[in-house]
């Protein structure tokens, strides 16, 4: 289940605030925002689409958090083990 | 594509590769099932299975919300529409699943009016524009799709719409979880979560796997670089003896879920007493239906329905392919009776099931393909 | 169009000759271009018209008239709008034909048009077409030769059906044949993909998406001919990927000449907003139709003035350089990744349909 994809706001309907006009590369379609009513999105916030409904705001921050982990990753336990390659240890 | 090309960038892929074949080793087999149909065709789509160790066997669950309905209740949902001024309205998953008259695309063919939407909102709004004929949605999907069903619901309550119903079949994930871990033929090391049921329903309902089952968990995102490192997380807690639930797909899943969405579920709907799902036998406590306050828009109370249930050929071995314990190509009928355009199973029907993802992406690759350019 | 080609009047007895098509009646999956279609085809049609043994089915046949070879094809278009952004039915058309004919290495001379026409059809919505079929043919440089007209009760066709039937003169030294394909050969595409397909999904108005998008149609026959021009020996094959999309064709091709098509994901061009719609849709755009682009198979020694000579010529600049052919997987299609994932694209049983799930 479950193809839902991220995309921009672009504009709140003033008619029914509970509807937006999102934007994913160009394509564009109304959305429903009636499951974000305790957190609004505003115009430039970026949510995750599924069937037609916006599920949930998708936090930049978090996303960038991720990069920065997927890029370390390894390098921390990597130079642990480069670490003990010069074998330090058993001098204690 | 932001948000996604992101997490699609193929050096960050293989490194991460790369610090699983690491953590993996050499001497241990893990197995993972990822529950979500949605993730398993991920697996095929980005092949990640060809950059993954040996070691690391992936078992396919039975998140697949087409594959567990049985065939009885597309009957039931097409016997409604058999009616006069009756149009259809469904997800495209649903429009090639074989009911025993034939699909909704060969009813379709034979003249009945049956239209594919991308929401339910949009057969909300084919209502609105067809006063004389009744819709009825043909509702498929797990959390992740019930609550947009549920909204829809109340908007058609909230102006009055009378030409409109739902015929329910959402399911729900933790029992389906459940039935694989109670199964006795199981064997598996930890999960890969559903990340798009976890925006509705959130990792708490997960705990009792890490804590009763000792099973690590990690909620997962479905990009390649989503399910790498949820992987790269599972494989920490297992090295370490550890089992906790962990929350990867930070940026679109909350820890304690979407409120508006379950009060939306709650609102509209109850619990079945039990279910049928298709190769895992009745399940209770694991379906949801229209509850009595929004009963007009309930499909099977507005209209009769024959309920008759089908059962499938004892020789299609989905069960235990649905359940992890056999591979699709072990089971008997796989490429031969039952195929993509032929299915026989549930799992050969939507295109996430495992059988017709294996099918599709998988199983003509030989071990001889190498994947760099030849000159 | 799959068409057989023939140097002689093919000496069969139809009443004796069985089908190998079972099932009961036709769906709608048959006409989708996918597996449904080859299975009526290979299993009804062939053997009934084309003799015991056919081979290779391409888009157009060659016919040998006292020794003047002429290319022929026939197509039928169906389509719901008759009008969308970048076109409609009349330039799909005549577009359609002259490309059937390009691929196959033949210059389009004349067509003959069908209409079958819906009664209650208004006239502007006809006259609008028939305009649109001769600016088309005007810049194919096509002759439309002439037609026939039908009309049926309103309800018995989609407001119009329109069918083509294209002769043209093969161009000298050209031999179109899968099963001149070998392994090394490189896969060329001549443009993005998946603008038509899209375009009249989102024309259709059914699932409310709306996107600066139109479709790909033009003729082909420009680029296939530089193409000729600069590599002629050396292009095996060719195919406008229509319905059933880049993979179809090529899955097509995989089969009849028995190799691997290994397909480079990073090269295959998509426009963004194609890939978005696609993404959001659970769409492959190889699988998608397309109606202003050509697949092409050329041997490698040649494929460096090949890709010159279409990115020099107006409407080439966006050709790639999307694959090899190789050995393994023998009669498949294979997509791999920059990362080293794979995965087999397969053709579709019917048209592609959204999904959630």
């Amino acid at each position: 289940m479950c193809l839902a994809i991220p995309g921009k706001i672009v504009e709140i309907f003033c008619d029914n605030q509970d509807s937006a006009l999102v934007d994913v590369v160009g394509v564009r379609r109304k959305v429903d925002l009636g499951l974000l009513q305790d957190d609004k999105p505003v115009p430039g916030d970026w949510v995750l689409i599924h069937v037609g409904f916006a599920m949930s705001k998708i936090s930049e921050q978090d996303a960038a958090d991720q990069m920065s982990t997927l890029r370390m990753l390894g390098e921390i336990d990597g130079a642990i083990e480069e670490v003990r390659g010069y074998g330090l240890e058993d001098a204690n | 594509m932001r948000f996604v090309d992101e997490f699609r960038e193929p050096k960050l892929i293989s490194k991460t590769a790369e610090e699983i074949r690491r953590l993996a080793g050499t001497k241990l087999h893990y197995r993972m099932m990822e529950v979500c149909g949605g993730h398993t065709h991920a697996i095929y789509r980005f092949g990640l299975k060809d950059i993954l160790p040996e070691n690391i066997e992936l078992i396919h669950g039975p998140g697949c919300p087409v594959c567990v309905l049985p065939m009885g209740r597309i009957d039931d949902g097409l016997s409604i529409a058999q009616q006069p001024d009756v149009i259809f309205a469904a997800f495209g998953d649903m429009m090639r699943v074989p009911g025993t008259q034939g699909s909704p695309l060969e009813h379709k063919a034979r003249g009945m009016d049956v239209r594919i939407v991308y929401s339910p909102s949009d057969a909300l709004k084919l209502a609105r524009l067809n006063p004389d004929k009744h819709v009825m949605f043909f509702a498929i999907g797990f959390e992740t799709t019930a609550p947009s069903t549920a909204l829809t619901v109340m908007r058609a309550k909230a102006e009055g719409i009378r030409n409109f119903s739902v015929f329910c079949n959402h399911v729900t994930i933790i029992p389906a979880i459940r039935a694989i871990l109670d199964s006795p033929d199981m064997r598996l090391d930890a999960f890969i979560g559903p990340g798009h049921v976890s925006t509705v329903i959130g990792c708490r309902p997960y705990e009792w796997i890490a804590q009763n089952e000792r099973k690590p968990i990690v909620v997962s995102g479905f990009e390649p670089l989503d399910m790498l490192q949820s992987i790269v997380m599972l494989l920490h807690q297992l090295r370490a003896g550890e089992a906790k639930v962990e929350n990867q797909y930070k940026r679109v899943v909350p820890w304690e879920g979407n409120r508006a969405a379950l009060r939306a579920m709650a609102e509209v709907f109850q619990l079945r007493p039990y279910f049928e799902w298709r190769g895992l036998g009745f399940i209770s406590q694991s379906a949801l239906r229209i509850n009595d306050e929004h009963a007009e828009f309930d499909a099977e109370r507005r209209f009769a329905v024959p309920g008759i249930r089908v059962t499938d050929p004892k020789a299609a071995q989905c069960g235990e392919v649905l359940k992890g314990v056999l591979k699709p190509h072990q089971c008997k009928l796989f490429g031969h009776e039952c195929t993509p355009e032929h299915p026989i199973g549930a799992l050969m029907v939507s295109s996430e099931g495992s059988c017709a993802a294996y099918h599709n992406y998988e199983h003509r690759k030989t071990a001889m393909v190498s994947l760099s350019p030849v000159a | 169009m799959t068409l057989e080609s023939v140097s002689a009047p093919a000496k069969v007895l139809a009443e004796s000759v069985p089908i190998r098509f079972l099932d009961p009646q036709i769906e709608m999956a048959h006409g989708a271009g996918g597996k449904a279609s080859r299975k009526l085809v290979e299993g009804l049609f062939a053997p009934l018209l084309f003799g015991s043994s056919p081979g290779p089915l391409g888009d157009a046949a060659q016919v040998d008239i006292n020794g003047t070879k002429v290319a022929i094809t026939t197509d039928s278009f169906v389509v719901n709008p008759l009008r969308f952004p970048g076109g409609s039915i009349g330039e799909l058309a005549v577009n359609g034909t002259v490309n059937d004919l390009a691929v196959a290495g033949a210059k389009a001379e004349a067509i003959a048009v069908t209409f079958v026409l819906e009664a209650g059809l208004p006239t502007p919505v006809l006259e609008a077409e028939v305009r649109a079929m001769a600016r088309a043919a005007r810049d194919a440089g096509v002759r439309i030769a002439g037609g026939d007209t039908k009309v049926v009760e309103h309800g018995k066709a989609d407001q119009m059906y329109v069918t083509t039937t294209g002769i043209g003169r093969p161009l000298p030294g050209v031999t179109i044949d899968p099963c001149s394909v070998r392994v090394g050969d490189r896969i060329l595409l001549s443009g993005p993909i998946g603008d038509h397909g899209i375009t009249i999904l989102l024309a259709r108005g059914e699932l409310d998406f709306d996107a600066n998008l139109h479709s790909d149609t033009r003729s082909v026959f420009p680029l296939v001919d530089a193409l000729l021009r600069a590599a002629g020996p050396g292009v095996r094959w060719m195919r406008d990927p229509t319905r059933g999309g880049a993979a179809t064709s090529l899955n097509e091709l995989a089969r009849d000449c028995g190799l691997g098509m290994v397909l480079f994901e990073d090269q295959i061009p998509v426009r963004d907003t194609v890939r978005g719609a696609c993404e959001l849709l659970g769409l492959d755009p190889l699988h998608i139709a397309n109606e202003g682009q050509f697949l092409a198979v050329v041997s490698p020694e040649c494929a460096d003035a090949a890709m010159n000579a279409l990115k020099s010529t107006p409407g080439g600049r966006e050709v790639r350089m999307i694959g090899e052919v190789r050995e393994e997987p023998a009669g498949t299609v294979l997509v791999t990744t920059l990362y080293g994932g794979s995965r087999i694209v397969d053709m579709l049983v019917g048209d592609p349909l959204p999904r959630i799930c």
